[in-house]
């Protein structure tokens, strides 16, 4: 080993590489959770919340390419590792319990392509517009992009809803092992604290869920004025 | 009690191999797996074919020869037992038992059951030792060990080398085996002088012997014999990357 | 032929202190010139190639299994004993010494054992260096426990699994030197001849347990670290693998095989439970620090234990010996467990058991205690008996554990034939008639690390016969007469398998020269062995080819050779008329039915000449003179 190349090559420094840019992501999440929830404190507070991101157009512009390089890393290392895991049994078992091991464990690269299919939808349904070209026309009376609006015309939709739901649904899944993978692969995960992590993670998950799912439910049943 | 065993019959690396199903009428619930086994192959052997190899040796559990994958799982139903402590009372009568060797590119078949696990001695050459010389040791109770750091070390030295982790793994990594070596030595001070390289030189041996990733799933743990937790692999994880951190160890770069 | 032990001269406690300065160097330069075998990777052999290795030689290291940690070694539970001292409660060098010597019935060489008990301090240390997690105390200092046959608590454990600990620690060391180059590792390769050159031995012929491959390997000495020669008795506590074919094999060449008949019955294993047994399982000895062995005092009681009331139970062990109690050393604790059996006392089916309690000890420490203590063997008893020994206690009984006899050697430990070295339980040994619980790994690592690498060194510099070409006649037709003799197992194609034999040849073997052995049984049992043996050379059946992973060849091939040290183990406990340690014959004992030892004139070792396979052996003595030591009747009353 004669390089930081040489040591994110090992298989432990790949998963280090994993953990790292996917607990990045998980921040992005968490701010990405916050502000949705605004919309629950009416059209002003989301709107305004959007008007702050959009008008500095440096700083945006700076987060979305650092999210797009870390999520690229992040897939990067996915498919790597899992072709390379799954080169290294060429004859499988007749029969195979996979004991001891989660669903989310197992399902991280199928959870993990799920989501990345869901952001595409999602960039192309209220980022770009490309779905629905009428949501960028959306104004308030402050002449602001109404983004009130948008999601509220976007989740009366039943298929869109069902989308996300499934979409922040696989998200739950993929970090409910992923923060304690994080841990573990960062060398966290010691003894004493292994099975308090575990717990945290699932209710971390469940905590993003919800606060993901309840945007589009709500305001698909009408929760939200 | 009466069971049908579907076992996967190999002649050689070369030769391909195939299941082949056995009737064995007269097992006993008090019979280990193997000697139910051994009764079928005294069975085969009279009839002037060749027994099925398997590798066993102490057969109480601690030698880790033994590796099979019974009903789809690293050392049969049983939690923290291997194949050899297995017992026919964990199976049903009139049950068809499957039995595969361990599966894992790092493990080549041999013959039958019988893997080559020399990987893992491959995997301690490379730095899974403390380099005292006969002779050099100091009095022994020259530095005190807290118990709970002792107790710790043995937790993860009691890893038997059987390669059941890597068999139950979907990655076939050999994490646990290599985290509950590095752990063992690194938590112990006669250890830490050569803590660094130790966990760099494993960890790169266990990529070069062909083992895959750990994916945190956990089922090495499930199926470990001796309970040995993944938080061990953390603990490896931990010092590998304070090691590489380093990027100079025993002077040299890393 | 006249055996030299090459006792260094001096007082006892100065013969190997003026012995290391008395032996020949190697010179470092040169050591590199000079290659080494060893057979057998356990304790004593995996600790001599590493210790080899560092020193400069080059060492080819040879075992059975598929990996060296495997070696039956790993099995040993209960711990290793060394005078440290630690406990303050007046152990010393001496004091081990003079147990050792003692609970081996003052059968074994003095200035070995003193030599073991000396070593046994250095030995805990080069463990400890290396990383073996022994039991600590809250303190962070050592901790120990009490084992038979001592007073003293001196045995170091690392939980139950003491063996396993220190094997890999030897393991390492020899992964070390294999990872530095200085050691070349040949695992699944099986030792089926000693080379003999000019009367030195010189070389080995191995086959490729995967590939079939037979070849000869040439060295300047080898080391035989193989083992004993327990599964003789087929039903034992040792490992499938664990033969006696390396030292067979050598002993065939003219290596002296010395007292034959010392074959260790430990006392607590679970019994047995069905004809379809392949082995026995051991419950630590250190079970009887805290455990109580009883049985009802009537007759055919077969109450449930817990219905047993306390005053119709008899703790023969505690009754019997109080000073020792439940700690008395393993041939005496055995031969009790098979009197009261004998009276009709014995617990569970087949009446062939004694309770070991574990009642009292729960009530005194609590389970928690307990548990921390026993844990892992309270485990593994519930695996194979499916009962919970802290409710209902563990059912045990005497099976053969250990041999203390093997290959003769000198004080350098090597044997009759020059450059043959024979280490660990694979030699006749520091333990004479009787090993006391905890010493067999003190012995190995004693031999593998701080004696041998010393001695051979010795041998080496006298440079009498050099290491000849691997293509030298005698090698070449090893290899022919190996090969010959796979093809004859092959091509017999008999009735009965390899295991029929092996099973057969271990009930006569247990049922005559077991617990307890006499004449006209002995004798009875020589001439069945040797009928059996004919009859395994014309009735056999070994399926498949000698050219591939053939373990039912590799069976057959140790199966025949058991089947030769059967007869001599026979004969010898006939011709030792005398009891003593484990060799009990029923005719010499004393009125409480204890060891009546001859020592007018049994105070000897017993070496063996192979003479043919259907001559009787030529006995060998060396006499035992002790100089410190008093020759005492045993007493652990």
């Amino acid at each position: 080993m004669n390089s930081i190349r040489k040591v994110f090559g090992t298989a432990v420094g790949k998963k280090c590489g994993m953990a790292l840019t996917g607990v990045f992501l998980f921040l992005f999440v968490v701010g990405h959770m916050v502000g949705n929830l605004q919309v629950f404190l009416g059209q002003y507070a989301i709107n305004h919340y959007a008007q702050l991101l959009q008008s500095n157009t440096g700083v945006l512009w700076s987060l979305r390419i650092c999210l797009a390089a870390v999520a690229l890393t992040h897939i990067y290392f996915a498919i790597t590792l899992t072709l390379e895991n799954r080169a290294k049994r060429e004859v499988g078992y007749e029969v195979k319990e996979l004991v001891g091991a989660s669903l989310a464990s197992r399902t991280m690269f199928i959870s993990g392509s799920v989501i990345f299919g869901f952001i595409v939808y999602h960039l192309l349904h209220f980022t770009t517009g490309t779905t629905n070209p009428e949501f960028m026309t959306f104004k308030d009376e402050r002449g602001w992009h109404d983004v009130y609006r948008m999601v509220q015309t976007g989740f009366s939709n039943g298929w869109v809803v069902a989308a996300y739901v499934v979409g922040v649904g696989a998200l739950g899944l993929h970090l409910s092992n992923g923060l304690r993978a994080f841990c573990q692969s960062l060398g966290w995960r010691f003894e004493t604290y292994a099975s308090r992590i575990d717990r945290a993670a699932v209710i971390v998950a469940v905590v993003l869920f919800v606060g993901f799912a309840i945007v589009p439910l709500a305001l698909f049943l009408g929760g939200a004025k | 009690m009466k069971v049908t065993v579907r076992v996967w019959r190999q002649k050689n690396a070369k030769t391909p191999g195939r299941f082949v199903e056995y009737e064995v009428a007269d097992a006993s619930p008090d019979m280990s797996f193997f000697e139910m086994l051994d009764v079928l192959n005294e069975r085969i052997t009279k009839q002037g074919e060749e027994p099925i190899a398997f590798d066993s040796d102490c057969r109480e559990g601690i030698c880790g020869a033994c590796s099979c994958v019974i009903n789809g799982e690293a050392h049969g139903p049983e939690k923290k037992v291997t194949t050899c402590q297995t017992y026919m009372r964990s199976f049903q009568d009139g049950q068809v038992i499957i039995v595969e060797p361990f599966r894992a590119k790092a493990f080549p078949l041999i013959k039958d059951l019988v893997v080559d696990r020399s990987a893992f001695d491959r995997i301690i050459q490379a730095g899974g030792f403390i380099s005292v010389n006969t002779g050099s040791a100091p009095e022994a109770n020259t530095v005190p060990l807290p118990k709970y750091h002792s107790d710790l070390a043995m937790d993860a030295a009691s890893c038997i080398g059987c390669g059941a982790c890597v068999a139950a793994c979907k990655n076939t990594s050999a994490s646990l085996f290599v985290a509950a070596k590095v752990s063992h030595l690194n938590l112990l001070p006669q250890g830490k002088p050569e803590k660094d390289p130790r966990v760099l030189g494993m960890v790169q041996a266990m990529d070069e012997a062909g083992f895959g990733s750990c994916t945190v799933t956990g089922s090495c743990e499930a199926v470990c014999p001796k309970g040995i937790p993944i938080s061990f692999i953390s603990r490896m994880n931990y010092d590998f990357i304070a090691a590489a951190l380093k990027l100079r160890v025993h002077g040299r770069r890393v | 032929m006249k055996l030299n032990a090459n006792i260094p001269s001096g007082p006892l406690t100065q013969k190997w202190t003026n012995h290391k300065h008395e032996i020949r160097l190697v010179n470092p330069a040169n050591k590199r010139k000079y290659d080494i075998i060893v057979v057998g990777t356990g304790l004593s052999g995996a600790s001599a190639a590493a210790t080899l290795a560092e020193l400069g030689y080059n060492v080819k290291s040879f075992c059975v299994q598929d990996s060296a940690r495997r070696a039956h070694s790993v099995a040993a539970q209960g711990g290793i004993n060394a005078a440290k001292n630690y406990r303050n409660d007046g152990d010393n060098i001496y004091r081990l010494f003079y147990d050792t010597l003692k609970g081996g019935d003052f059968r074994a060489r003095e200035a070995n054992v003193y030599r073991m008990a000396e070593v046994s301090v250095n030995v805990i240390d080069q463990a400890v260096a290396q990383g073996v997690p022994f039991a600590r105390e809250y303190s962070g200092y050592l901790a120990t426990r009490s084992f038979g046959g001592a007073q003293v608590s001196r045995t170091f454990y690392a939980r139950g699994q003491t063996g396993q600990q220190l094997l890999l620690g030897a393991y390492q060391a020899l992964m070390h030197q294999v990872s530095l180059g200085a050691v070349k590792m040949f695992p699944r390769h099986e030792m089926l001849e000693l080379i003999v050159v000019n009367g030195h031995a010189k070389g080995i012929v191995v086959r490729d347990l995967v590939s079939g491959k037979i070849s000869s390997v040439m060295a300047d000495a080898v080391v035989l670290a193989s083992g004993g020669y327990a599964n003789a008795f087929y039903l034992t506590t040792s490992g499938g693998a664990s033969n006696a074919t390396a030292i067979w094999r050598a002993h065939r060449k003219g290596a002296l095989f010395a007292n034959p008949c010392y074959t260790q019955i430990h006392p607590t294993c679970i019994p047995v439970s069905g004809d379809y047994q392949c082995k026995l399982t051991l419950m630590s000895e250190s079970l009887r620090n805290d455990g109580r062995v009883w049985v009802p005092k009537k007759a055919g009681d077969k109450r449930p234990s817990k219905d047993i009331p306390d005053n119709e139970r008899d703790y023969y062990l505690e009754r019997i010996y109080p000073a020792y109690g439940n700690l008395v050393p393993r041939d005496i604790a055995s031969r009790a467990a098979k009197r009261v059996c004998d009276e009709g006392r014995g617990v569970g089916p087949g009446g062939l058991g004694v309770f070991l309690d574990f009642r009292d000890a729960v009530a005194r420490l609590g389970k928690e205690v307990v548990e921390e203590r026993y844990g892992n063997l309270f485990e593994m008893y519930r695996e194979i008996t499916a009962e919970n020994a802290y409710e209902t206690p563990m059912r045990i009984y005497p099976a053969i554990h250990y041999t203390m006899g093997g290959l003769w050697v000198d004080y350098n430990l090597m044997s009759n034939l020059p450059g043959l070295f024979v280490v660990g339980e694979a030699n006749f040994s520091d333990h004479g008639a009787n090993r006391l619980g905890a010493s067999g790994l003190m012995q190995g690592l004693g031999d593998g690390y701080f004696i041998l690498p010393y001695t051979i060194g010795d041998y080496l510099a006298r440079n009498e016969v050099k290491r000849p070409p691997s293509d030298v006649a005698e090698a070449k037709q090893a290899e022919q007469e190996t090969a010959q003799r796979l093809n004859k197992l092959l091509t017999i194609r008999g009735k009965r398998t390899p295991v029929e034999f092996h099973k057969q040849l271990g009930k006569l073997l247990w049922d005559n020269c077991g617990m307890a052995r006499e004449e006209a049984s002995l004798k009875k049992a020589i001439q069945d062995i040797a009928a059996l043996r004919h009859e395994f050379w014309e009735n056999v059946l070994v399926p498949g080819s000698h050219d591939d992973l053939n373990m039912a060849l590799e069976r057959a091939g140790r199966v025949a050779d058991f089947l030769e040290l059967g007869e001599l183990l026979c004969l010898d406990a006939l011709s030792r008329a005398e009891s003593c340690g484990c060799h009990f014959r029923t005719e010499f004992q004393t009125p409480e039915g204890e060891c009546l030892r001859n020592d007018a004139e049994y105070a000897y070792v017993a070496a063996w000449e192979f003479a043919g396979p259907d001559k009787p052996a030529q006995l060998h003595k060396e006499p035992l003179t002790y100089e410190e030591a008093h020759m005492a009747q045993r007493s652990y009353k």
